[in-house]
């Protein structure tokens, strides 16, 4: 049986065993039907054309996380953000971890899904945003039919949440091979702000498969940034759904930093329903080995007078393999849009490839949208230069590295994380020395 | 200190470097002209190890020992220093940051832990003064968008950091006005001792005026065809080279 009928034949028993009525229950059912018709992507799609699940559904995954498995704090320590206090929302095996949770219901509600999916004092809610903002796209809906855990963040009106909020998924490596579908929802009222870090962390080399689906509500004036971690080891597979409707005048910015996996696919599409809102789309890819990142954005103009800004930087070692696509629609009323759109690569080896692509669909008449990508090497004289001042080749390079990926680090708003990815980059590099001064 | 015998260079398969013999002893400034495509900075990338440049004959030898195989970063920790004559910008690399660490990768070559920190702000300071720089101008990206005059001002206030024994000036001059031209020649000079030297290329008598060479090289075609004292320097700026390649020529 492959992976495809595993999973619809699962399904029954699935919901049979959450055991819920009215709209979720519709909203799956609906979804597995979707799933079972189109079933997984294929190269063969436009959309994945240079990006193949093939060697990843091989794998005989374990679809229902079987057991409870702990962990203690200590041993996962170093994937937390810990010198800065923060809520938690920690997830073992795709199981809640009360233990290393630190959740609360004190004003703003950081929790978990299968809370609010059964509580009848959260139903408005999911009513009003459960599933609202993803797609009907074949991933989407095999996650949507299995949504039963995640992060639930409901955060109401004129509240400024001082503390970070981290979900950590991790996977033990208890079952041979596994697969998760976290789903995430987040809703941020009128003129709230909320800063959320996310990260998937395998902890053996047993095969892991996510296929996330995070949808996040920014309603008026509301300030959301999402920061994710991908640094995952090699033998875990990442497809990351992330759909973001913003309100007039919300600030939404997505940081995604992808440093591991074996193949990582991020699907991010902005939406903006009103004027003035801000959309801001930021990454950095450094990966080498035969590791294969997938950047899909899109950022849908519907209202007049708003603003939109990517830049992706991605450095590829040895044969590892990356993809942008980048799409930028705008409506036919969407008039004085600002889009801008940089994807810039650099190529350490010659067995690395990028194939970047942006599209611009634009329907409107008074709009500015720019888009440039490059593809390079390593600046030669510029490599010089620094040696000959005494830094050595691969501190030289390091460096060199970290400058042309400086803009997207400067952007990060928290300083501890700011700090955190500044010596991941170090350790990925392979060098000692402080960027920061 | 260095020692340059019979030294050719190509680079990409052509020959530009065809015997050179230089001799340069602790304490000396000595100055190398001539005209365009002579040689000149193709001499100054080859002390300094650019690798495009492939050494085909003849031997470099620095402090009494042989540097033709070290990579550039080995050469700058035993003291060999270029000023560039194009310095390269560098976004996203704050000069300060820069600094800190060339100054400390040299440090760990030599077996010395990191400069605290408290001292390198002192040397920053106090190497920025020297150089007349703004300290607003530390914290910018490595040359990028600066002036011209700003580059080289730079380069010389890197060298002060580094404290080389040797330094070439690659047309250090080239791109400044009377007064960065007095501050660089100021620098250059304050630095000067007894157990460092110099070589300065270029194109003009003007920078000599500021550093005086105790010897004055011209090279023609790859090879050194005159070496004088600084009178020789006034004579090419009254003459141009013309007199020289015909004596070469003829």
């Amino acid at each position: 049986m492959d992976l495809k009928e595993k999973l619809v034949s699962s399904f029954l028993a699935f919901e049979n065993h959450v055991d819920l009525d009215g709209y979720v229950h519709d909203v799956r059912t609906d979804a597995i039907k979707v799933f079972e018709e189109k079933g997984f992507p294929s190269k063969k799609e436009e959309d994945w054309k240079y990006t193949s699940l093939n060697s990843i559904l091989k794998e005989d995954y374990s679809v229902f996380p079987k057991q409870e498995n702990a962990l203690e704090y200590k041993d996962i320590k170093k994937y937390f953000i810990h010198d800065i206090d923060t809520y938690k929302i920690i997830f073992i095996d795709g199981k809640y971890s009360s233990h290393l949770s630190q959740t609360t219901h004190d004003g703003i509600d950081v929790c978990l899904m299968s809370s609010a999916l059964n509580k009848p004092k959260y139903q408005l809610i999911i009513e009003n945003y459960f599933n609202k903002a993803a797609t009907k796209d074949s991933l989407s809906s095999l996650n949507t039919a299995f949504s039963s855990e995640g992060a639930y963040i409901h955060i109401p009106k004129n509240k400024i949440v001082r503390k970070p909020i981290q979900i950590l998924h991790f996977s033990t490596g208890n079952e041979s091979a596994t697969m998760l579908q976290p789903r995430n929802l987040v809703v941020v009222e009128e003129n709230s702000h909320v800063q959320i870090l996310e990260r998937h962390q395998s902890l053996t080399s047993n095969p892991v498969l996510t296929n996330s689906v995070t949808e996040i509500f920014a309603n008026k004036r509301a300030i959301v940034d999402y920061y994710k971690i991908q640094n995952d080891n090699e033998n875990a597979s990442l497809i990351d759904n992330t759909f973001i409707k913003q309100k007039r005048e919300s600030l939404a910015s997505v940081h995604t930093f992808t440093f591991g996996g074996k193949l990582t696919r991020n699907n991010l599409s902005f939406f903006q329903e009103g004027e003035r809102i801000d959309s801001t789309l930021k990454g950095i890819t450094i990966i080498g080995n035969k590791q294969h990142v997938d950047h899909n954005t899109l950022v849908h103009h519907i209202e007049p007078n708003c603003e939109s800004h990517q830049d992706y930087k991605g450095i590829f070692a040895d044969s590892s393999t990356g993809v942008f696509n980048g799409k930028v629609l705008v409506d036919k009323e969407a008039q004085k849009t600002n889009a801008f759109q940089a994807n810039n690569n650099i190529l350490l080896s010659d067995k690395a490839s990028i194939n970047t692509k942006p599209q611009l669909e634009i329907f409107a008449d008074d709009v500015k949208c720019s888009h440039g990508c490059t593809i390079g090497q390593l600046d030669e004289s510029a490599m010089f230069y620094m040696r000959s001042r005494g830094i050595p080749e691969k501190e030289a390079k390091a460096l060199l590295m970290y400058a042309f990926s400086n803009n997207v680090i400067k952007s990060v708003k928290i300083p501890e994380l700011k700090q955190r990815i500044t010596n991941i980059i170090a350790n990925k590099l392979g060098v000692n020395i402080g960027f920061d001064l | 200190m260095l020692k340059i015998n019979n030294l050719h260079a190509s680079v990409e398969g052509k020959s530009i470097l065809k015997g050179i013999n230089l001799e340069i002893k602790p304490g000396e400034v000595h100055a190398l002209m001539g005209p365009n495509g002579s040689g000149k900075s193709t001499l100054a990338s080859v002390v300094a190890g650019k690798e495009e440049y492939e050494v085909t004959d003849g031997t470099i030898i620095f402090e009494g020992e042989d540097i033709e195989e070290l990579a550039a970063e080995e050469r700058a920790h035993k003291g060999v220093f270029l000023s560039f004559q194009y310095p390269v910008e560098i976004p996203g690399v704050s000069v300060t940051n820069f600094m800190k660490t060339a100054i400390n990768e040299t440090r760990k070559a030599k077996g010395l832990k990191d400069m605290p920190a408290k001292e390198m702000l002192k040397l920053i300071r106090e190497k920025s003064e020297l150089l007349e720089i703004d300290r607003k101008f530390l914290s910018r990206s490595l040359n990028e968008g600066f002036s011209g005059g700003e580059k080289k001002r730079n380069e010389i206030f890197q060298m002060a950091m580094l404290e080389p024994k040797l330094a070439i000036l690659d047309e250090t001059d080239s791109g400044l006005d009377i007064d960065a031209l007095r501050i660089v020649a100021n620098g250059v000079n304050k630095l000067k001792s007894k157990d460092n030297a110099v070589i300065v290329i270029t194109h003009y008598q003007r920078l000599l005026d500021y550093i005086v060479p105790d010897f004055v090289h011209v090279i023609y075609n790859g090879r050194i065809v005159k070496s004088g004292t600084a009178a020789l320097a006034h004579e090419l700026e009254e003459k141009g080279y013309d007199w020289i390649k015909d004596e070469v020529n003829a």
